[in-house]
């Protein structure tokens, strides 16, 4: 009934608008949009059935590893593989990112030529395409941990790639949590003799909290959908994560590596692991727009 | 309001002509799989187009498995296949137009000379996992693998006996090209790709080393060589007039310069 009442009123805002015909317009495009996402999870939902009926989704359980040839498709080593790698690189992010974020807020002043050339800096990390970090990891980083514990291709080299390349998203959402503070509240404790030490620490990071940790979820999902950069440097071994040096695959990794090549159940068996993936990112990226909805100050 | 409906048929017009791409079209042929055999369908294909105008040739890689699976769906008019045919297989007919063989391949700094077959399982299996175990340097092996559904693997597989989970991997590699950048950036790896990527990298100055395999150097040139495969075009039934022609010239004399460029061997006339 509200649904009804809603698109009445819609239509009857049509009808007197004067650019009703620009409205209309981008309300289809924006319906465009959305349908295409759902029918992206139907088509996914689709392809992955033949993997999940017919108590097939208990070998995804049950089996111990990912060997399709054998008709293995165990996949907890995978997600395992990619939740450490996520958690891995977020925790290296985000004392970096906060650090550069607060840095470009309180220490130096924002129309320097040091400010500018930080954020122009900041923006590029982010831009940079991931087969590029791939690239990178695979010829310079892999070798490197490779003369420390050979063969180098590991969860540690797909940590510090994918640390690099949220770093920017968790120090540019920050910095912009913390300029969306209010200036009263900043010269309230300034007022009350905080040392600026205690200004950042107990007011400007409490006061800006929701919109640094949606910025840090947001860099989770990031973290857990890369693909082209982990599948070059973390070595694609499906087994547990039980070292920092141990070759493993993520979740990712595996559909770009099989996909073109898997036929029946392996191929279902893949877009099931996809259609994981999607529910993970959908996850985190509701809590963060949550969190940043929430949020009073940015 | 008249313009509008205009405008959205044309967003779906654009929308839904994307799907329907037709390939039973007599002066077309789709030809997908393989990605050994892919590179010289394209240039079979390419040569075959100038000596034929009007027709379009369609190549796309996926992998062998996709080449049968695609042939025998009605998907592609020619498959592309990096084996022999398995026996569950019998319903396509294989046609082969050159041979390809696997070598393994080390760092150029590696100075081990030959390995035993004995000695490449133990090393794939785990057992063996330094260099100076077998005479060489002090030096970790790092064992690099093919990922599942690439006939590489399977033929490495089938030769030497081995199932895929008892192979202990410290890299698990997608193309060819991935693994030799792999073993070409890591002083203690060992891998395996097809002997004509291989050759052509060494020749170019990537810092990898052919080994020979049993005794035999690593070459398909006499055919002798224990880890060769044919490379196939596979069809569904009879082939189509045009698929035959072109199965016909990809089988011909006039394509074995083709085939030498891509470091394959030609079939003996």
């Amino acid at each position: 009934m509200a649904l009804l009442k809603t698109s009445f009123l819609f239509l009857s805002s049509l009808k007197h608008q004067p650019d009703r015909t620009l409205s209309f317009f981008l309300a289809i495009l924006a319906a465009l949009s959305g349908l295409l996402l759902l029918l992206v999870i139907l088509f996914l939902a689709k392809e992955a059935w033949p993997g999940l009926t017919n108590g097939g989704w208990r070998s995804f359980l049950t089996h111990k590893s990912w060997y399709p040839l054998e008709g293995m498709f165990g996949i907890f080593p995978m997600i395992w593989a990619s939740l450490a790698m996520m958690f891995g690189a977020v925790l290296i992010a985000i004392p970096l990112g906060l650090s550069a974020a607060i840095v470009m807020r309180f220490y130096i002043p924002p129309t320097s030529l040091l400010a500018q050339a930080y954020r122009l800096i900041l923006g590029l990390l982010a831009g940079i395409p991931s087969v590029v970090y791939g690239l990178w990891g695979l010829t310079v980083l892999v070798p490197l941990i490779g003369q420390l514990h050979p063969p180098g291709a590991s969860l540690l080299a797909a940590i510090l790639i994918l640390a690099l390349m949220i770093l920017p998203t968790i120090a540019l959402t920050a910095l912009a949590a913390l300029e969306a503070i209010p200036k009263t509240i900043l010269s309230g404790a300034a007022a009350l003799g905080m040392s600026q030490k205690g200004q950042i620490l107990s007011v400007a990071l409490p006061a800006a909290r929701m919109g640094i940790i949606g910025g840090i979820l947001l860099s989770m999902a990031r973290a857990l959908g890369e693909t082209m950069a982990v599948l070059m440097v973390a070595g694609n071994v499906v087994q547990n994560p039980d070292s920092l040096f141990a070759p493993v695959r993520a979740l990712t990794a595996n559909i770009a590596l099989e996909m073109a090549y898997a036929t029946s159940f392996h191929r279902a068996s893949l877009f099931a692991s996809g259609l994981l993936l999607t529910f993970l990112v959908f996850l985190l990226s509701w809590f963060a727009s949550r969190n940043m909805g929430n949020n009073h100050y940015g | 309001m008249f313009v509008n409906l205009k405008l959205v048929w044309l967003v779906t017009l654009l929308f839904f002509s994307s799907f329907s791409t037709t390939m039973a079209a007599d002066n077309r042929l789709v030809i997908t799989g393989s990605s050994t055999v892919a590179p010289l369908a394209l240039e079979i294909a390419k040569l075959f187009e100038n000596n034929n105008p009007g027709i379009r040739i369609d190549v796309q890689t996926g992998g062998s498995s996709r080449g049968i699976n695609d042939a025998r769906m009605g998907l592609a008019n020619i498959g592309m296949v990096s084996r022999a045919l398995k026996p569950a297989e019998s319903d396509l007919t294989p046609f082969t137009i050159a041979m390809d063989g696997i070598g393994m391949i080390v760092h150029k700094s590696n100075n081990i000379k030959t390995l035993s077959n004995a000695q490449i399982i133990a090393i794939y299996k785990g057992k063996i996992t330094n260099w100076k175990q077998l005479g060489g340097s002090d030096l970790a092996i790092s064992v690099v693998n093919k990922a599942e559904g690439r006939s590489t693997l399977e033929l490495f597989l089938k030769h030497f006996s081995l199932k895929n989970s008892q192979i202990k991997a410290h890299v698990v590699i997608g193309d060819n090209q991935q693994g030799i950048k792999t073993v070409s950036g890591t002083p203690g790896a060992i891998g395996y790709v097809s002997i004509g990527t291989a050759e052509y990298e060494e020749k170019q100055g990537t810092p990898i080393r052919l080994l020979p395999l049993a005794g035999v150097s690593a070459s398909v040139r006499d055919g002798v060589f224990p880890l060769s495969r044919p490379l196939n075009l596979v069809t569904k039934g009879k082939p189509s007039l045009l698929a035959k022609r072109f199965i016909g010239f990809a089988q011909s004399a006039e394509v074995h310069g083709l085939v030498k460029n891509q470091f394959f061997v030609p079939l003996k006339p």
